[in-house]
């Protein structure tokens, strides 16, 4: 049976059951040290500063990922397959319309158009 | 038959048949936050290829305050955890839970939303309007679209909050109010999103 985005493995078809506040506290903790990290990286001096946009993009994919299995249960079992597959169709898309953008303008801003 | 056998489907005693009602609603309203998601995709790429066109106007640097963006953050994160709470109040079917859950969800939402309205009377006051520069135009467009999110959200929350009032956890308040809990939760992905690029790279010199 298919599981609906959002909800938790302890839930059943009933809609009785009382969900489990583990995965929650889970994601909240990691959120909170990710976010924490995120901000550090941005202000110290320790790190290699043209390296730090990169860690914080993946620190920033890396969140997003913990909200996506901890606060919307999106798992990879076989009842979260159309789930996983329209969020793999919208991750497709955002990158072709982020990363094309950018390559797209970085390369015309390098060719002169106007006059 | 033989085709599910075929495919490696076990042919048991039961058949799955069509999901239950609130699995497709779930399901659907999951297409359509994909769907919000990709419309802010490009308001990003926006941005992200005008965070430099400033016009000799102000900057990123000279604008953000990270205080209050840590604040925004913490806010937000807190908010979704505690409407992960009131999910579970809902699943149990407690009234208690759930309005304490929708209140503190609601109180630390719309703590957000003021203090986002602080950081853009403030930029206003210092002459960093939208008109200002393409940079600023591009901001306002993407923080104010999310920030506009928010303020649904907590509008829509006060009616589900009503609603459970009147109408009890009825099947059908019962989807609106997974639908709310998902919308929710996406708002902070796209935040996590929107503080990194915005606020961390934009006063990252």
């Amino acid at each position: 049976m298919d599981r609906a985005p959002g909800d938790d493995t302890t839930v059943g078809e009933d809609e009785a059951h009382a969900s489990d506040l583990r995965p929650y506290l889970i994601g909240l903790l990691l959120a909170v040290v990710l976010t924490a990290t995120s901000f550090w990286a941005a202000n110290t001096s320790v790190l290699w500063p043209p390296g730090v946009p990169i860690g914080l993009v993946v620190l920033a994919i890396a969140q997003m990922g913990v909200h996506l299995v901890f606060f919307l249960h999106i798992t990879s079992g076989p009842d979260n397959t159309n789930n996983v597959l329209a969020l793999a169709f919208g991750v497709l898309i955002v990158a072709l319309i982020v990363i094309g953008s950018l390559w797209i303008m970085s390369n015309l801003s390098g060719i002169s158009l106007l006059p | 038959m033989t085709a599910a056998v075929t495919h490696g489907v076990p042919v048991g005693g039961h058949e799955s048949g069509p999901a239950s009602k609130r699995v497709i609603v779930a399901y659907g309203f999951w297409i359509f936050l994909l769907s919000d998601i990709v419309m802010f995709s490009a308001i990003f790429a926006t941005y992200a290829v005008l965070s430099r066109a400033t016009a000799g106007g102000p900057s990123g640097t000279d604008l953000f305050s990270q205080g209050t963006v840590a604040i925004e953050t913490s806010c937000l994160l807190a908010s979704s955890f505690l409407c992960g709470m009131m999910s579970m109040a809902v699943s149990r079917g407690d009234y208690r839970g759930t309005y304490i859950g929708g209140a503190s969800t609601f109180l630390l939402g719309a703590a957000f939303l003021a203090l986002e309205i602080r950081e853009f009377a403030g930029m206003v006051a210092q002459g960093a309007t939208p008109e200002r520069s393409a940079f600023l135009s591009a901001f306002f467009t993407l923080v104010g679209c999310h920030g506009a999110h928010v303020a649904v959200g907590l509008a829509w929350l006060i009616v589900m909050m009503a609603l459970v009032r009147s109408k009890g956890f009825r099947p059908n308040i019962r989807r609106r109010l997974a639908c709310f809990s998902l919308f929710w939760h996406a708002l902070d992905i796209i935040w996590v999103a929107l503080f990194t690029i915005v606020y961390l790279m934009g006063m990252h010199k």
